[in-house]
C-alpha cells in the first residue's frame, strides 16, 4: 500500500475532504447543493478506508454510498422539494439545543477514544478480500444471510410504502 | 504530521460523529436528517475500520477482520434504512405536501 511517506498527506487531503462534505451537508442553505456534497463526504471516506487496508469496504462504500445513496437522496429531494429557493436546508427552532449535545457527545467520546492505543501492526502482506470473502461465509455467515432477508424486507417495504394508493 | 494512527482515524470519526448529530437533531428538512444519519453511519464505519487495523490481531491471523465485516454489514443496514426511510419521507409529503419536521407533528405528546 502507500509507503509511509505519503501516507500523512493522504490521510490529511481525505480527513479534509471529509470534514468539508460534513460540515456542507449541514450548513449549505440549498439542499441540492448539501446533497451533492455528500458525495465529496463518501469519497473521502472510502480513501480513508483504501488507507485502512481495507479494499473491499472501500469499493462497497463509494459504489453504494457514493453511487446508490446519493441518488436515492437525490430523487428525494427532487420529488418533495416544490422550488429552488435559497432556504430549502433550514435549522429546526432545537437548533441551540442540538449543538449543545452534540458538543456534550464529542467532548463525552474524546477520552475514551484517545484512551485506545493502537499497536504499531504491520500491514499485511498479501491482499485481504479473499479473507473477507472467507470470514463473511464462515464465521459470519448467520449475519450474512440474515442481512439478505432484511434487503428482501427492506426493498418489499419500500415498494409497499411508496406506492401511490 | 510524522505518523498517522489510531488515535487520527478515531478523531477524525468522533468530528464527522458529532457533525452527523448536530445535523440530525437540529435540521428541519427530513431528507437533511436522513443524511445526517448518513454521515453518522460512516464515522461509525471508519471507526470500526481503523479498530480492525490497528488492534493487534489473533495468532495466525493477518489482520482483525471482524471490523471490516462489521462496517459491511452497517453498510448494508444503512442502505435498506435508507430505501425505506425515503419511501416514508415520500409517502408524507404526498399526504401532507411537507418535509419539514417541524409540521409532522402529529405523533407529539
Amino acid at each position: 500500500m502507500a509507503p509511509t511517506s505519503v501516507e500523512p498527506l493522504v490521510f490529511y487531503a481525505a480527513a479534509t475532504a471529509v470534514v468539508l462534505g460534513a460540515l456542507a451537508v449541514v450548513f449549505l442553505p440549498r439542499i441540492i447543493h448539501a446533497a451533492l456534497s455528500l458525495v465529496l463526504f463518501f469519497v473521502g471516506i472510502g480513501v480513508v478506508f483504501i488507507l485502512l487496508h481495507a479494499e473491499f469496504v472501500a469499493v462497497a462504500q463509494i459504489i453504494i454510498y457514493a453511487g446508490a445513496i446519493t441518488v436515492l437522496v437525490l430523487f428525494a429531494v427532487m420529488l418533495t422539494q416544490r422550488s429552488q429557493s435559497p432556504e430549502s436546508n433550514p435549522f429546526n427552532l432545537q437548533r441551540g439545543a442540538a449543538a449543545l449535545v452534540a458538543g456534550a457527545t464529542f467532548v463525552a467520546l474524546l477520552p475514551a477514544l484517545l484512551s485506545l492505543r493502537g499497536a504499531p501492526v504491520p500491514g499485511p502482506s498479501q491482499d485481504l478480500t479473499p479473507e473477507l470473502g472467507k470470514a463473511m461465509l464462515g464465521q459470519w455467515v448467520l449475519p450474512f444471510e440474515i442481512a439478505s432477508v432484511l434487503l428482501l424486507a427492506a426493498m418489499i417495504g419500500a415498494i409497499v410504502i411508496a406506492k401511490e394508493r | 504530521m510524522s505518523e498517522v494512527g489510531l488515535t487520527h482515524y478515531l478523531v477524525l470519526s468522533a468530528i464527522v460523529f458529532t457533525i452527523g448529530l448536530y445535523g440530525a437533531l437540529g435540521k428541519r428538512n427530513a431528507v437533511v436528517i436522513l443524511m445526517s444519519i448518513e454521515l453518522m453511519f460512516n464515522a461509525v464505519n471508519v471507526a470500526f475500520v481503523a479498530v480492525s487495523r490497528y488492534l493487534p490481531p489473533a495468532a495466525g491471523a493477518p489482520l482483525n477482520l471482524g471490523g471490516q465485516v462489521f462496517a459491511l454489514f452497517v453498510i448494508t443496514v444503512a442502505a435498506a434504512e435508507a430505501s425505506v426511510a425515503l419511501a416514508i419521507i415520500l409517502a408524507i409529503y404526498r399526504l401532507r405536501k411537507t418535509v419539514s419536521i417541524d409540521d409532522i407533528n402529529l405523533m407529539k405528546w
